[in-house]
């Protein structure tokens, strides 16, 4: 379960969020859509725990996993690596079988630089499940892939929540990919922004 | 079709040939042993010196030195590099002092040291290593201040423990910066080294330069310098370039 309330988070001067009050259930997928800028980043790291910096409290479960709006994957290992030194339990077999599931099982021993960013996103994603996490953050997993690519991640993504059943969080602007993993729809809008009210009552 | 040579260590051979001949002509215009003798009017002291034992010693002597004040600048700049580039409010306490230390003068230090501490080893290693520091400081807290945050943010998500955290994700984002630190640290700190052993040690290459100085035997300081570059130079090909494209090794992959 995650659940915060974000009373306010500025930057300086300007002031980004306001009122936003939310709680994912276990299994639950809730999407945050919104236009670029408006905040969903810096939500999803007060929820993270990366930004300490703002009024209100999150409160998170122990296993949390992210997968970033760039890959941000270690440049100076392998893929391999990258999961394990972030799970060490994880195991060289186990890491191989984590990277086989999102299909790129032969491109263990290769550095992230020797990887498409298709495949650097499937890394990302393979590291994110690969703790078997309660919570799960995703921020636009599939920005800039072409419609196939986006595609067949976005099925990925759903039968690895379908697996693991955590607590997402989902920020995307694609209306169409929020419908299709969430079960649970918000919007932000508004400057500084909170949670609109949804028309369409999904 | 033309065959200039293109392998680094075909061109490095040659260019250390040319200085040889610089050298032969420059020897043979000064026609003057006493001020200039010829590279192989070198060969019969330098046996001489290794076979007796002396040169090893003295030779030895300046490695440790030049090994333990390494060592230690290199630690301390790391860590005090790290501290300075992460946290702003050290910055502004510590980066005076940095600018005091980097702009005085090595001889003033080890003067100080040797006033301070005695004429001992423990001086010299001082007054070695808080020459370097500074530099060392500087150029490790370059580096910190451009550590990726996104990764930063990444380990904290993730709760990668804080060594495993400094050896997979700080350290070789360092990585270039700690080795431009050793190659320009391991060059200043035997030039030092030499200097601390001439004024205040009884061995050493600094001391043997220091004694045929006095002795006008142009040949015998050549001799113990060139026996030094020479190992010096060793110490670049075969431990600080090897390390740095090790390192560098997943860049160009
Ligand atoms: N470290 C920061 N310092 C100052 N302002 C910031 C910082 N990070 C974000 N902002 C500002 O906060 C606002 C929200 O940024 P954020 O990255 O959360 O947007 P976003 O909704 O994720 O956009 P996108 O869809 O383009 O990723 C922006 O106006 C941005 O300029
Ligand atoms: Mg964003």
């Amino acid at each position: 379960m995650i659940a915060a309330e974000i009373r306010a988070k500025s930057f300086g001067p300007a002031q980004v969020l306001r009122d936003i009050a939310l709680r994912v259930e276990t299994g639950e997928v809730l999407a945050i859509l919104g236009p670029s800028g408006i905040g969903k980043s810096t939500l999803l790291r007060i929820v993270a725990g990366i930004d300490g910096d703002f009024d209100g409290a999150v409160v998170r479960p122990e296993r949390l996993a992210m997968v970033f709006q760039e890959p941000t994957l270690l440049p100076w290992r392998t893929a391999a690596e990258n999961l394990t030194l972030v799970h060490p339990d994880l195991g060289r077999e186990g890491a191989l079988a984590a990277l086989a599931r999102v299909g790129i099982g032969d491109k263990a021993d290769l550095f992230p630089r020797q990887l498409s960013l298709g495949q650097q996103r499937r890394v990302a994603l393979a590291r994110a499940f690969a703790g078997d996490p309660e919570g799960l953050i995703l921020d636009e997993p599939f920005a800039s892939l072409d419609p196939d690519t986006a595609e067949e991640m976005l099925a990925l993504t759903e039968r690895l929540i379908a697996e693991a059943r955590p607590a997402t969080l989902f920020v995307t602007h694609s209306e169409a990919e929020a419908r299709r993993l969430a079960t649970r729809i918000l919007r932000l809008a508004g400057r500084p922004a909170t949670i609109a009210p949804d028309k369409e009552g999904r | 079709m033309s065959k200039a040579p293109t392998h680094p260590a075909t061109i490095r051979a040659l260019s250390l040939t040319a200085l040889l001949g610089l050298w032969v002509v420059a020897a043979a215009i000064s026609a003057d042993p006493m001020i200039l003798p010829q590279p192989w009017a070198l060969i019969g002291p330098f046996w001489k010196a290794v076979v007796s034992g002396t040169l090893p010693w003295h030779l030895w002597m300046t490695l440790t030195r030049v090994i333990w004040a390494f060592g230690l600048a290199m630690s301390l700049g790391l860590v005090l590099g790290l501290l300075m580039g992460r946290m702003p409010a050290v910055d502004r306490w510590l980066d005076p002092w940095l600018v005091v230390f980097l702009n005085l003068p090595a001889l003033v230090l080890i003067v100080l040291c040797y006033l301070w501490i005695g004429l001992n080893e423990t001086a010299a290693i001082a007054a070695v290593t808080l020459n370097k520091i500074p530099n060392v400081t500087t150029i490790i807290r370059e580096g910190a201040r451009a550590l990726d945050p996104g990764l930063a943010a990444m380990a904290q998500v993730f709760r990668m423990p804080p060594l495993r955290r400094l050896r997979h994700v700080v350290l070789p984002q360092l990585a270039p910066f700690i080795a431009g630190a050793a190659r320009s640290g391991i060059a200043v700190i035997w030039k030092i080294v030499l200097v601390v052993e001439f004024l205040g040690r009884s061995n050493g290459i600094g001391f043997q330069v220091h004694l045929y100085f006095q002795q006008f035997d142009v040949a015998m300081v050549l001799v113990y310098a060139l026996s030094f570059i020479a190992v010096m130079l060793l110490v670049e090909w075969l431990i600080l370039q090897p390390f740095e494209a090790r390192v560098r090794r997943w860049r160009g992959a």
